[in-house]
C-alpha cells in the first residue's frame, strides 16, 4: 500500500509541471523544452537555499522567480529573434545545465535534517500521511489559483493568443508579450514542481530534470483522453483532469514496477507508456472502418 | 477620418522579385462614409487594408485616423480605434473559446486586459441582448465554443464583437468571399446595419460586383497599386453591375 501512497505524493509533486505543460502546449501550442532545466533549477534553488536553512516564506518565491526567468529567457528567444520555440527550449535548457551545477557547487546536495515545506504542518504522526495532507493543500490552492488567472480577462487573452493569434492582435494584445509571460508561468510552476520534489525525495540533484518534459506531457495526455471523451470544457475540470492524470501516470508507473520490471528500465517504460496512450485512440479507430 | 497620404508598399526592394504594391496612394475617407474597394488580384487593395490594420507597414508616406499620425504603430496598438473583420472566419474569432470569451475579448479591444473576472451577470445579459439581434437563436448557446458554429454565423457574430467597444474606423477584408450566398447576404445585411445604425466609418474590399452595387457610399477601383476610379454616392446609385464588370475587362 506504502508503495501506492508514495505514488500518489511523486504524482501530486509533479502536478505543477502538468499544468506547466498544460498551458504552454495546449494554450500557447508552444512545445516547450525548457522544462527539463527549470525543473531542476527548481530543486537547485531549493537544495541550496534550505541546505543553508533560509526560510521557506523566501524559498518559493524565489523558486517561482527563478523558473519564470528561464521562461523568460526562452519567450525572448522565441519571440524577438524569431527562433523556433523548440530550439529556443533545447538552448535554454543547455544553458541551465551549467547554471544548476554552478548554482549548486556540486552534483547533489542532501536535505536530511533540514526542516523542509512537509514538516512545516504536522496534521499527522504518520510522516507519509502528513506529506499527503500538506501537498494535497498545496496544489488545492495552487489549482484554485490556476483556474482564477485562466477565467480572468487576462486569462481569456492567454487563451485566445494560442487559439487565434491574428484575432487577438486585432484586440489589442501584443501576442509576444503574451507568450513570453505564459511560458514564464509555465516554467515557473515547473520550477515548483521541483521544488515539491527535492523537498519530499530529500535531495537536490543535477540530473534530477532530465527526461521529466515527459512526465508533464504524458500526465496532460491523458487527461486530453478524458477531455475528448467526454468534450469537456470547463477550465476548472480540465486543470482538475491534467493533475489527476499526473497522479494516473505516476501509479502506473509503480504498478509497472510492482511486476517485476528492472527500475533501470523505467524511462523506456515511460517512454513507451506515453506511446501507448497517444496511439491507442488511433489504432482503434483504424481498425473500425478498414 | 481616415487620411492617407503618397502611401506606397515596396516588397522585396532591391531584389529581382521587386514589387510595388502601392504606388504614392493620397485618400481621403470622410466620417460616416463607408467606401467600398475593388479591384483584381495583386492590385493593393488587401495591401491597403492591411496597411491601415497595421499588420503590414508602409515604405512612405503618411497615415492618420481621427488626425493623429500612426506612423509606424504596431497593429494591436491601432486596436484602440480600427476593428477588423477578417475574410476568414477562423481568423476573426477564437475557435476554442466560447461565444461569450469572444465576446469578452471584443469589449476589451481598446482598454487593458486585467487580472480580474469581467464575465458577469450584466455583461451576459449585454451579449446576450445583442446576440439575439442577429436572430440566428444563438443567444442561448453563449457558453459553446465558437468554433462549432458555421462560417456565417461566426461571421455575423465578428461583425457584432466589432461594435462592443468604441471604434473609429471598422475593416472588412472579403467578408463574405468564404460564405455561400445565403450567409454572405446575411452577413452583408448586419453589416450594412451596424454600419448604418452606429454611424460607422468603413472600408470593404470585395470581389462581389453584386455587394459593391449594394453597399457602400463610395467606390474606388484599384489597379496596379493605384487608384484609377473613384465613383461617389450619387454616381454610384447609377452604376450597373456590367458598369463595373467592363471595368474588369
Amino acid at each position: 500500500m506504502d508503495f501506492y501512497l508514495t505514488a500518489l505524493l511523486q504524482g501530486l509533486c509533479f502536478s505543477a509541471i502538468a499544468a506547466g505543460i498544460f498551458i504552454s502546449m495546449k494554450i500557447f501550442n508552444i512545445p516547450d523544452i525548457t522544462t527539463d532545466g527549470s525543473y531542476a533549477l527548481g530543486g537547485a534553488v531549493t537544495g541550496v537555499l534550505l541546505s543553508a536553512d533560509y526560510s521557506l516564506a523566501l524559498v518559493f518565491p524565489l523558486v517561482a522567480l527563478a523558473g519564470a526567468g528561464a521562461g523568460v529567457c526562452t519567450g525572448l528567444i522565441h519571440t524577438k529573434l524569431k527562433i523556433n520555440p523548440l530550439l529556443s527550449g533545447i538552448l535554454v535548457m543547455t544553458a541551465l545545465y551549467s547554471i544548476n551545477l554552478s548554482l549548486m557547487g556540486r552534483s547533489n546536495i542532501p536535505l536530511m535534517n533540514h526542516s523542509t515545506l512537509y514538516s512545516l504542518l504536522m496534521l499527522s504522526d504518520d510522516h507519509n500521511l502528513n506529506t499527503l495532507y500538506v501537498l494535497l493543500f498545496f496544489v488545492i490552492v495552487l489549482l484554485s489559483a490556476i483556474t482564477y488567472l485562466l477565467k480572468t480577462d487576462f486569462g481569456i487573452s492567454m487563451r485566445a493568443t494560442g487559439n487565434s493569434e491574428s484575432m487577438i492582435r486585432a484586440l489589442g494584445v501584443n501576442t509576444d508579450r503574451m507568450k513570453i509571460t505564459g511560458l514564464a508561468i509555465a516554467n515557473s510552476l515547473t520550477a515548483i514542481s521541483g521544488f515539491l520534489m527535492t523537498q519530499f525525495q530529500g535531495f537536490a540533484d543535477i540530473n534530477m530534470g532530465i527526461g521529466i518534459v515527459i512526465v508533464g506531457l504524458g500526465s496532460v495526455i491523458i487527461a486530453e483522453a478524458f477531455i475528448n471523451w467526454f468534450n469537456i470544457s470547463s477550465v476548472s475540470l480540465i486543470l482538475l483532469l491534467v493533475i489527476s492524470g499526473a497522479i494516473v501516470f505516476q501509479l502506473v508507473l509503480s504498478l509497472t514496477l510492482s511486476l517485476g520490471i528492472d527500475a533501470t528500465l523505467l524511462k523506456l517504460v515511460t517512454a513507451l507508456f506515453v506511446l501507448v496512450i497517444v496511439s491507442l485512440p488511433r489504432i482503434s479507430f483504424r481498425k473500425k472502418y478498414d | 477620418m481616415i487620411k492617407l497620404e503618397g502611401i506606397s508598399k515596396v516588397y522585396n526592394a532591391g531584389r529581382l522579385n521587386e514589387v510595388n504594391s502601392l504606388r504614392n496612394i493620397n485618400l481621403s475617407v470622410q466620417r460616416g462614409e463607408f467606401l467600398v474597394v475593388i479591384g483584381a488580384n495583386g492590385s493593393g487593395k488587401s495591401t491597403l487594408l492591411n496597411i491601415i490594420a497595421g499588420s503590414v507597414v508602409h515604405t512612405k508616406g503618411n497615415l492618420y485616423i481621427d488626425g493623429k499620425d500612426l506612423g509606424m504603430l504596431p497593429d494591436y496598438k491601432r486596436s484602440r480605434w480600427v476593428a477588423r473583420v477578417f475574410q476568414n472566419p477562423l481568423m476573426g474569432t477564437a475557435p476554442d473559446l466560447s461565444i461569450l470569451e469572444n465576446f469578452r475579448l471584443a469589449a476589451l479591444r481598446t482598454s487593458p486586459k486585467k487580472l480580474k473576472i469581467g464575465i458577469n451577470n450584466s455583461f451576459i445579459k449585454e451579449v446576450k441582448e445583442k446576440v439575439a439581434s442577429l436572430s440566428m437563436g444563438l443567444e442561448d448557446k453563449l457558453d459553446q465554443a465558437i468554433g462549432s458554429l458555421s462560417g456565417g454565423q461566426r461571421q455575423a457574430l465578428t461583425l457584432l464583437m466589432s461594435v462592443m467597444d468604441d471604434l473609429s474606423v471598422l475593416l472588412l477584408d472579403e467578408p463574405t468571399a468564404a460564405l455561400d450566398p445565403r450567409s454572405a447576404e446575411l452577413v452583408m445585411k448586419t453589416a450594412g446595419n451596424l454600419i448604418k445604425d452606429f454611424n460607422l466609418t468603413a472600408l470593404m474590399v470585395t470581389h462581389n460586383l453584386k455587394e459593391s452595387l449594394a453597399y457602400g457610399s463610395r467606390l474606388i477601383q484599384m489597379s496596379e497599386g493605384q487608384i484609377v476610379r473613384d465613383v461617389t454616392s450619387e454616381e454610384k446609385q447609377r452604376l450597373q453591375a456590367s458598369d463595373i464588370y467592363e471595368w474588369f475587362m
